[in-house]
């Protein structure tokens, strides 16, 4: 591949969280992004969750910043209601056939009013709520969907299946609605492609068990998502379907369509269930006040990610029943509600009612999917998920092609975000060539100075169709406008947003010299930067702007009071021009960027990061304490999926020591650290001081060294570890062992670790198989609390059972009993199943040895990160940035995160690496705007400001006075609100600015 | 006191309760028009002088209105918001205002029926304190004058 050859473009398949991660991460590297998706909008699965866990963040409002910022980014085309057809072309240089189906609305004239769907009499099931209510035919796919406009459902749709009707083209006010719209191919051409076409959930149709298609109280768990949303057909109410009736008792049943293999066909753990049922569980408990009856029939809790134990005691300690049996029988009862037959412990068999029963569906491919990866030419599983390596975890089969999301397995939030930001480095890995080249910036005219002017504001009153001027007399508020100080113009406009009205605005600008713009139309926070850049091209600066949202503050929400709601308008825009006549232009100022980083941890995470950087063309250092690389992979013997590590570690630590843009610097620490993001400057204890522009921390942790079970006393008694060490070194002790016991949750998921390790479930099935593989007459227990085979692993508990491996299951109160007599170990359990005494004399036993952080707390204050209650490094967001902190510039990856195992360490190194680049990738960094400011003259230095800015951006500088580094601030204004002698103030949000809002309002 | 109609100044931080508003527009859920709206990036930036300045200024009653513990964009202004409301609750108790005029609310930006049910609520729970007098001097002057 001649790399003068390749396009400096991605293709993105799927509009969910994960591609647009990716998209996101690729636009801001210097990569145009085509985003193909082939519903109405973006937004995916995590659209229509009310909540995620196990924050219970609120899913929209967590979402819709990054639907925004994917709408309007510049380098981001969105190619909505398309099918992929083809691509062809090798990696670099692929040419992509796709089909835009018809939408049957100009995008460009569509403003999102409405009026369409009003009128429109054709009611369609609404696949959004899970079809549990109706949309029409005529519709947005959800409220706050991007893009915000509308389509028509050509199936349903009256005018064009039968040729009457016609009503929304005439209602239109813009004149959006195109009956004779048809499909249109399209060919462009990208450097690679990048494949997260998600999952559907699994349908239990075929489930008579269960009895989903004919009991209306047996729903399942996205209806019941879809019924607690506020958005949802019930606007959050919990209801039994059947009659409407707030229910008191209700049940999930766990692994529907997942860990099964005779209805199914899925044989692998979706990963997500028992978390989202246990988070299902707790908002209905809080909607009924406390008092609904919760159960929930499992076969393992497997609340292996990081804060997910702790959620699981919490649902315990909130009263929610967790009940270890698969339900053999539902039964609907004669008028509401189902009878759950299921046998418990010790094979007591049991009935109960419930007047709701949810049932835990799992996620699956869908035969759309399937058909994709076939006619791309992509390798699957048996389960149709894409294949992948550990240790290249986004990388597909075919050359040039990514992964990422639940295409690649069934993950949760997260691991998606972190995989897609994985996949936008790999796929970029080989284009940096190309990096700016097919990417567009807007050109601005040179600002306009206004400094000393006094104000001269413009007003301008949107009809916005008929949606403002249906309600608000918008002639009376111009003309109200008009008698403000400081106004200089006033004016309704038809649609303020659309191309004819910017183009004037500009020029009325000009032609009046106005220097601050008030437009009473709709809401800041989808049109302020549409208006902020209208300025920009004026020559003005983009801060002098106000907008009054008198549409769904006022005219939408006042229908039946036009009196009120003008003088509503009237005001509100009376609040914005006072406001507006004491901005000031803000600065931006730029700053250089060290265009290195410093990667501090040399394990598997650390060396992945450096070279992911490396193939991005950027230069890094790592600092490793010990004196070899490699960190705990060097006592790892192979993969879940029975790849050798040690030939791999070699080969990556050949790489990295070959590779010239990388300095590994062995048996040294960070000592001191000074500067912020593009700036840092860190010195080592080596003595020398690296320059950098961002930092990842990839400092690992270590196993846990177990206090019982004989270990320490018995020599035969070893740690998973230190038992991997032994079969790489092919000891005689376990080759001449016969009986095997392993123990899992060694020190995890006890009160003073209460979280799961994470790798030990997955890592003891595969390491009891290869051992049964290696030597059938091995007699191998294994003793666990719940077996956590997340994902296609599921598939190595099932082989280990096949093989004859006896899994016992025991509980923390009941813990295995370890003795020894003549060097002999003898175990003791109680298998509940049975009832029965198990006694087993193994040769060996090996202990699943909790992963325990290093609390790096010295190095946490350096770099002004922060740590959780386990001591893991703590991320900017749980769900949405799983590998960025707080602070900027700052970047985390592998286990000093939490335990994982090495496909998700090196996905997380590979988007640490990501993230990182989208910083190094700009020369300069644009910082300012909306930021804070210190008046130092009013400065007592007291701090306080210091103390509540959540982004460690204010410090005392050396006369003890505050400064605010421009770089790091977000401003929030909690500085300037805290302060008692007002000496921050936040640009933009000034003290005056905002009391003359107070003041105009009343 | 059936026909008064009290005017409330309410602050909204950007990116949950205004974000309700707006989602409550796009629904069409209706409610009464007597809050005026100051949009702040984050109720972190509420000093609690604008609660001062909107009573002596006449406000009839202020609200204020965030992100969910745990939601906030800026990681933790809504609980240094939270103090300053219970601070100023009990200050204007202390100097007159019934504290009934002072409302404080988290309301994600998915939560459009809560804000109409709390918009709602909110008018009604001011209606219900009267007009707010405290600040007015022609009332002070009557109440003087009464004494004497």
């Amino acid at each position: 591949m001649a790399s003068h050859n390749v396009v400096g473009a991605v293709l993105v398949a799927g509009g969910g969280v994960a591609g647009m991660q990716a998209a996101l991460d690729l636009a801001n590297a210097g990569y145009y992004v085509y985003m193909v998706e082939k519903s109405l909008a973006i937004g995916g699965r995590m659209s229509q969750l009310d909540k995620t866990f196990p924050t219970n963040d609120c899913s929209m409002c967590i979402i819709s910043p990054k639907l925004v910022e994917v709408g309007r980014h510049i380098n981001v085309e969105l190619l909505t209601l398309t099918d992929i057809l083809s691509i062809n072309g090798t990696e670099g240089n692929f040419t992509v056939t796709v089909r835009k189906n018809p939408r049957y609305i100009d995008m460009s004239k569509c403003i999102a009013c409405g009026e369409c769907t009003k009128k429109c009499p054709s009611k369609v099931s609404n696949n959004y709520n899970e079809n549990l209510d109706n949309r029409k035919a005529i519709y947005v796919q959800y409220a706050q969907a991007v893009p915000l406009k509308y389509g028509i459902d050509a199936e349903k749709c009256l005018k064009l299946t039968k040729g009457k009707c016609g009503s929304c083209k005439k209602v239109c006010p813009a004149d959006a609605v195109n009956y004779d719209d048809k499909p249109e191919e399209a060919t462009f051409k990208v450097g690679s492609v990048i494949l997260a076409p998600g999952f559907a959930p699994y349908k239990p149709s075929d489930f008579e068990t269960y009895r989903y298609s004919d009991s209306k109280d047996v729903i399942t768990a996205l209806e019941f998502e879809r019924y607690l949303g506020a958005t949802g057909p019930t606007m959050g109410e919990v209801v039994r379907p059947s009659d409407g009736h707030h229910p008191t008792k209700m049940a999930f049943l766990q692994c529907v369509g997942s860990r099964d293999i005779n209805r199914a066909d899925n044989g692998y753990c979706s990963s997500v269930c028992c978390m989202y049922a246990i988070k299902e569980a707790l908002i209905a408990k809080e909607h009924s006040g406390g008092k609904l009856d919760v159960s929930i029939f499992y076969m393992d809790i497997r609340t292996f990610g990081k804060d997910f134990e702790r959620y699981y005691e919490k649902a315990k300690a909130a009263g929610i029943k967790f009940i270890r049996s698969r339900v053999h029988t539902v039964r609907p009862e004669p008028k509401n509600g189902v009878k759950i037959g299921y046998v418990g412990d010790g094979g007591v068999a049991s009935e109960d009612y419930f007047d709701l029963a949810v049932l835990s569906h799992g996620l699956v491919i869908t035969p759309d999917t399937k058909a994709l990866s076939e006619n791309l030419g992509i390798q699957t599983d048996h389960y149709n998920f894409a294949k992948t390596s550990t240790f290249a975890p986004v990388a597909l089969s075919r050359p040039g092609f990514y992964g990422c999301g639940v295409y690649t397995g069934p993950k949760d939030i997260p691991s998606s975000v972190m995989e897609a930001s994985a996949a936008a480095a790999a796929a970029t890995s080989k284009l940096t060539p190309a990096r700016s080249t097919l990417t567009k910036v807007i050109n601005v005219p040179a600002p306009v100075d206004v400094t000393g002017e006094p104000p001269r504001v413009g007003v301008f009153v949107c009809r916005c169709g008929i949606n403002i001027a249906s309600v608000v007399d918008v002639e009376k508020v111009v003309e109200f406008a008009k008698t403000l100080p400081f106004v200089e113009y006033a004016a309704v406009t038809m649609f303020a947003c659309s191309q004819d009205s910017q183009e004037k605005i500009v020029s009325l600008i000009k032609e009046y010299r106005l220097n601050r713009i008030v437009v009473s139309a709709c809401s800041p926070r989808t049109h302020e930067p549409l208006f902020q850049e209208t300025l920009a091209a004026a020559g003005l600066n983009k801060y002098l702007y106000e907008m009054a949202n008198i549409r769904n503050h006022d005219s939408w929400v006042h229908a039946n009071n036009p009196v009120e709601a003008t003088r509503k308008a009237m005001d509100m825009t009376e609040m914005a021009v006072a406001k507006a006549a004491l901005l000031v232009p803000l600065k931006e100022n730029v700053i250089d960027v060290d265009p290195t980083a410093l990667v501090i941890g040399g394990g598997v995470a650390g060396l992945n990061a450096a070279l992911t950087l490396s193939s991005q063309g950027f230069k890094s250092v790592i600092v490793e304490k010990e004196q070899r690389s490699g960190g705990n992979a060097n006592r790892i013997h192979s993969t879940t999926k029975g790849e050798d590590v040690a030939k791999y570690l070699e080969s990556l630590k050949n790489k990295v020591l070959d590779d010239p843009k990388i300095t590994l610097v062995l048996g040294s620490e960070v000592d001191k650290v000074e500067g912020y993001v593009g700036n840092f400057a860190t010195t080592l204890t080596t003595g020398e001081t690296v320059k950098h522009g961002v930092t990842i921390i990839a400092t690992g942790a270590k196993e846990h060294k177990p206090t019982e079970y004989l270990y320490g006393q018995n020599n035969k008694v070893v740690t998973q570890l230190e038992f991997d060490e032994m079969i790489k070194s092919d000891d005689d002790a376990v080759r001449n062992s016969k009986t095997f016991v392993f123990v899992q949750c060694v020190g995890s998921r006890e009160p003073e670790r209460m979280y799961c390790s994470k790798v030990c479930c997955g890592h003891t099935a595969h390491t009891a198989v290869e051992l049964k593989k290696k030597n059938p007459g091995a007699r191998i227990f294994v003793l666990y609390r719940d077996m956590r085979t997340y994902a296609q692993k599921e598939d190595l508990y099932k082989e280990a059972r096949d093989l004859g491996v006896i899994f016992v299951r025991y509980t923390l109160e009941n813990k295995p009993k370890f003795s020894e007599a003549d060097g002999k170990i003898k175990v003791e359990i109680l298998d509940p199943v049975s009832g029965l005494r198990l006694l087993i004399n193994p040769d060996m036993a090996i202990l699943a040895a909790a992963i325990v952080s290093g609390r790096e707390t010295e190095l946490a204050m350096k770099y002004k990160v922060p740590l959780d209650e386990d001591g893991w490094f703590f991320e900017a967001h749980q769900k949405l940035r799983p590998v960025d902190f707080a602070t900027d510039g700052m970047f985390l990856a592998g286990i000093a995160h939490y335990p994982k195992p090495m496909d998700e360490v090196i996905a997380q190194a590979q988007a640490a690496a990501a993230r990182a680049v989208t910083v190094l990738t700009q020369p300069k960094m644009t910082v300012g705007g909306i930021v804070a400011e210190i008046n130092q003259a009013k400065c007592s230095g007291c701090g306080v400001c210091v103390a509540v800015c959540p982004f460690s951006a204010i410090s005392l500088d050396e006369k003890g006075k505050s400064v605010v580094n421009e770089a790091m601030c977000k401003g929030c204004g909690n500085c300037a609100s805290s302060c008692r002698s007002d000496a921050p103030s936040l640009r933009g949000f000034t003290n005056a600015g905002l009391f003359a809002q107070i003041a105009s309002a009343l | 006191m059936s026909d008064f109609e009290p005017k409330i100044v309410a602050f909204f931080c950007n990116w949950c309760t205004y974000g309700a508003a707006d989602l409550a527009g796009v629904s069409r859920l209706d409610y009464p028009p007597n809050f005026r709206v100051v949009r702040l990036p984050c109720t972190g930036r509420l000093n609690p002088k604008f609660i001062m300045e909107a009573f002596k200024r006449g406000a009839d009653g202020v609200w204020i209105s965030g992100c969910h513990p745990g939601d906030c964009h800026y990681i933790a202004g809504n609980y240094h918001a939270r103090r300053k409301f219970v601070l100023m609750h009990q200050l204007l108790e202390s100097i007159g205002v019934d504290p009934n005029r002072l409302r404080f609310s988290w309301i994600s930006s998915a939560e459009a029926n809560k804000f109409q049910a709390m918009a709602r609520d909110v008018v009604e729970h001011v209606k219900a304190c009267g007009p707010n007098t405290t600040f007015r001097k022609e009332d002070l002057k009557l109440g003087l004058a009464e004494v004497a």
